[in-house]
């Protein structure tokens, strides 16, 4: 499978005890961490897709190629033993992100470092490959339909060769199913005799066996009730406590994000529009669009609010909008916004955040920036209702 | 009012080498016009089958091996694979939780709308593609007129479960089982699914199970919600009653883990230990060994759907027969 991230290793060296990595950096850490190489370094990362129609019927139209741009030009760093959290629209480019940051695609532009060492060269050695796993977004598309479950959960084990012993491996991978909550009977079965939470599950299992020490997750609870769901977050919470595990989150459940993050990235149409600690986030997010996604959380206390979804149109990554890209549904938007794309620089009032907006950077946001907590009740500014 | 749909005491086995495993046992609900009925649950506990048992799609050997489902007042349960095909698509739209297996790689989205809705609708290819740049646009595709002719992979994961939703829908179906039909969505897209819902609801009468494991979306969506735990209805009732004060304390112990959106803490609430496997489902109570209120009663017999006042639960607590009764705590959430 092309997405198989845990590839077969010939003569891989016997496993290194891997469990004595730094501590969980406490609280959240700057952008720059003081000298420490982080886990993972992107530095202007892109990535843009061909989708053009077939040469004939483009020729017929008379149309050029079409780029798509899922992402373009992102940066960040996530010093070890920390968690960074991606968050943003459907289709703003959080798994094109993901595949680049673990070496599934090959970025358009920019590089990733791994541990400070190039993604590329990193990837060639077997050892580096076993301290990265991915859990995907697809639980389905993501497991082999004909392998048993124990099968599929120690295929990272025997690849990386980190055990040849047999019933050190089957010890192995009972602990990992009744870890996220499996039984180690349930080995014995395929995939498709799971549900979906459960093949979610089975592929939590299997990112984890190789001990990785960075762990990217997509979506990795969307599929889990709200019980199961805490186990595994707390699972994590305690593997990243105990052994420094760094995690790559991507989730669009925003209170399952702030539970488990140290900092977030919000992403619009393949750039990050702000970057901040997760308390100062939801506290004070600061960016138009953070702040009208925010309002688009759903109500669990049927007080009866509407929700307010992100008014205006979502625009295309194949012809983006001039300047600022959120422009066309930004309610602070002016002439400036639509020429001159805003840079990513620390926020006047909360500079522990990065943001890209030109009202923040001029202080126009002012009567727009409220933390949530002193804010009236009822639709805010930021958001204008989608007539639907 | 009639409901449009009636499952009643609906059982289904899985034969095996190692014998018959029991994945829905005795599930009985009904949803009315326009109702949207939620269901919730442990992960594994029976919600895709029960859909999947509804729209005649259950994966062999899997069987219905009692009880009754009707559509309109008519049983459809026992119906031929061609009879059940046309029902599915024309009076029962499905949104399965796995995206990938409704779309078909080989066909641009596009194609796969046009082609749904001539088979069910009195449609010409020109109107037919009018409408489905239309749906595409209901269910929030940026530059929907440019991307009609796109194939699923070029879709992001969200886009590709609007797609979904969009084929669903597209046939103007009287009921519709969507199963995690938003997961995969933002929450502002989310917002605009719902709101696309409960609007068919409204106007055009469509019933709607709805399974998702988004509390917030049951809030805001469902009119009653069904908990489920091991192939069994733990607990039924209007949704604020099931979310904000359930009765079953298995549905108390759900509820609980929901995380919190306004402050962090260091370890989530959860429910211990697991859900067991259908091979060993414990006799009395499918929840007993997790339950913090189980008393002998549990171990022995098992609970039917009881009265508590605001809900009806699966909980020998609520039994007045019983020799302990639900504490203070259970009966006012
Ligand atoms: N292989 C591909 N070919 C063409 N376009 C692609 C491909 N993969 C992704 N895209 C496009 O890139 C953009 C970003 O997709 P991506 O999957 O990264 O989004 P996402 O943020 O993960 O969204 P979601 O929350 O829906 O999963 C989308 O517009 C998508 O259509
Ligand atoms: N083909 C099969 N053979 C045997 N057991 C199966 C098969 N398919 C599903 N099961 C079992 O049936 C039970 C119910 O599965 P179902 O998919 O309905 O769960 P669910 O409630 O939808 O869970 P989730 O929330 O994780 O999607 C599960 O315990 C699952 O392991
Ligand atoms: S730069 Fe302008 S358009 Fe962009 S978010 Fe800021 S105010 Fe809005
Ligand atoms: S019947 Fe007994 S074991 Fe089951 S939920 Fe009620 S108290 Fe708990
Ligand atoms: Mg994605
Ligand atoms: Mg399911």
């Amino acid at each position: 499978m092309a997405d198989d991230i845990a590839m077969r290793a010939s003569g891989a060296p016997p496993p290194h005890a891997s469990d004595a990595s730094p501590p969980r950096a406490s609280g959240a850490s700057p952008p720059r961490a003081s000298g420490a190489t982080p886990m993972l370094a992107a530095e202007e990362l892109a990535k843009y897709f061909d989708v053009s129609r077939p040469l004939l019927q483009r020729l017929l139209a008379r149309e050029g190629r079409r780029i798509l741009r899922a992402v373009d030009g992102v940066s960040f760093e996530i010093p070890k033993g920390t968690t960074l959290s991606l968050v943003g629209e459907s289709g703003c480019g959080k798994s094109t992100v993901a595949r680049l940051v673990v070496g599934l695609y090959q970025p358009t532009r920019g590089r990733v470092l791994f541990d400070g060492q190039d993604l590329e060269k990193a990837r060639a050695a077997s050892e580096q490959r076993r301290r990265m796993q991915m859990i995907f977004q697809d639980p389905y598309a993501s497991l082999n339909p004909r392998w048993r479950v124990r099968d599929i959960v120690a295929e990272p084990i025997r690849a990386f060769g980190l055990t040849r012993d047999n019933a050190a491996q089957r010890e192995r991978v009972a602990q990992l199913l009744a870890q996220v909550g499996l039984s180690p009977l349930d080995g014995e079965k395929y995939p498709h005799e799971f549900s979906g939470g459960q093949r979610q599950r089975i592929s939590i299992a299997r990112a984890l066996s190789s001990n990785p020490e960075f762990l990217v997750c997509d979506e990795p609870t969307s599929a889990l009730d709200v019980s199961v769901q805490a186990q595994i977050l707390n699972l994590m919470k305690d593997l990243q406590r105990r052994l420094g595990l760094t995690y790559l989150f991507i989730s669009h459940n925003l209170a399952v994000v702030r539970q488990i993050s140290d900092r977030i990235g919000v992403m619009y149409l393949g750039r990050l529009v702000e970057l901040a600690p997760a308390e100062t986030l939801f506290n004070a997010p600061r960016h138009p669009y953070t702040r009208a996604l925010m309002e688009a959380i759903p109500d669990l206390d049927m007080t009866g609010r509407q929700r307010v979804p992100v008014g205006g149109e979502v625009p295309s990554p194949i012809s983006p909008p001039s300047g600022c890209p959120f422009h066309p549904r930004c309610p602070l938007a002016n002439h400036r916004c639509k020429a001159e794309r805003p840079a990513l620089i620390p926020a006047r009032g909360t500079p522990e955040t990065v943001v890209a907006c030109h009202a923040v950077e001029e202080g126009r946001d002012g009567a727009a920036f409220t933390p949530m907590d002193q804010r009236p009740p009822g639709p805010r500014i930021g958001t204008t209702a989608t007539a639907l | 009012m009639a409901p449009i749909l009636d499952v009643r005491d609906l059982r289904v086995e899985f034969p095996t080498r190692r014998g018959t495993l029991t994945a829905l046992d005795g599930v009985s609900f009904a949803i009315e016009p326009g109702e949207v009925l939620g269901v919730v649950g442990e992960s594994g506990a029976g919600k895709s089958m029960t859909g999947a048992a509804i729209i005649g799609l259950l994966e062999p050997p899997g069987r219905i091996a009692g009880g009754q489902i009707l559509l309109n007042g008519r049983r459809i349960d026992n119906l031929p694979h061609e009879q059940m095909r046309r029902i599915r698509g024309r009076e029962i739209g499905a949104i399965f939780q796995d995206p990938l297996t409704t779309l078909n790689p080989l066909y641009t989205v596009g194609d796969q709308l046009i082609e749904t809705m001539q088979t069910h609708l009195d449609l010409s290819g020109g109107e037919a593609r009018q409408r489905a740049i239309g749906w595409l646009e209901m269910v929030g595709i940026p530059a929907a007129a440019q991307r009609v002719d796109s194939y699923p992979h070029e879709f992001s994961g969200g886009m590709r479960q609007r797609v979904v939703i969009a084929l669903a829908l597209c046939a103007e179906p009287k009921l519709v089982v969507a199963d995690e039909p938003t997961t995969a969505l933002d929450v502002s897209i989310q917002a605009q699914i719902i709101a696309l819902l409960k609007r068919l609801a409204r106007e055009k009468g469509t019933a709607m199970m709805l399974v998702t494991h988004d509390m917030g979306v049951i809030a805001e969506t469902a009119d009653r919600v069904a908990v489920m735990y091991a192939g069994r209805i733990a607990e039924i009732g209007p949704v604020r009653e099931v979310v904000k004060d359930p009765r079953h304390p298995y549905s108390t112990g759900l509820m609980a883990s929901i995380p919190p959106l306004d402050r962090r803490v260091e370890h989530l609430a959860q429910i211990d230990g697991a859900m067991p496997r259908l091979s060993a489902i414990p006799p009395g109570c499918a929840f007993n060994p997790r339950c913090p209120h189980v008393f002998d009663r549990c171990r022995v017999e098992r609970p039917e759907l009881l009265e508590t006042g605001a809900t009806r639960a699966a909980c020998w607590l609520y039994d007045p027969a019983s020799e302990k009764q639900a504490p203070e705590a259970l009966r006012h959430g």
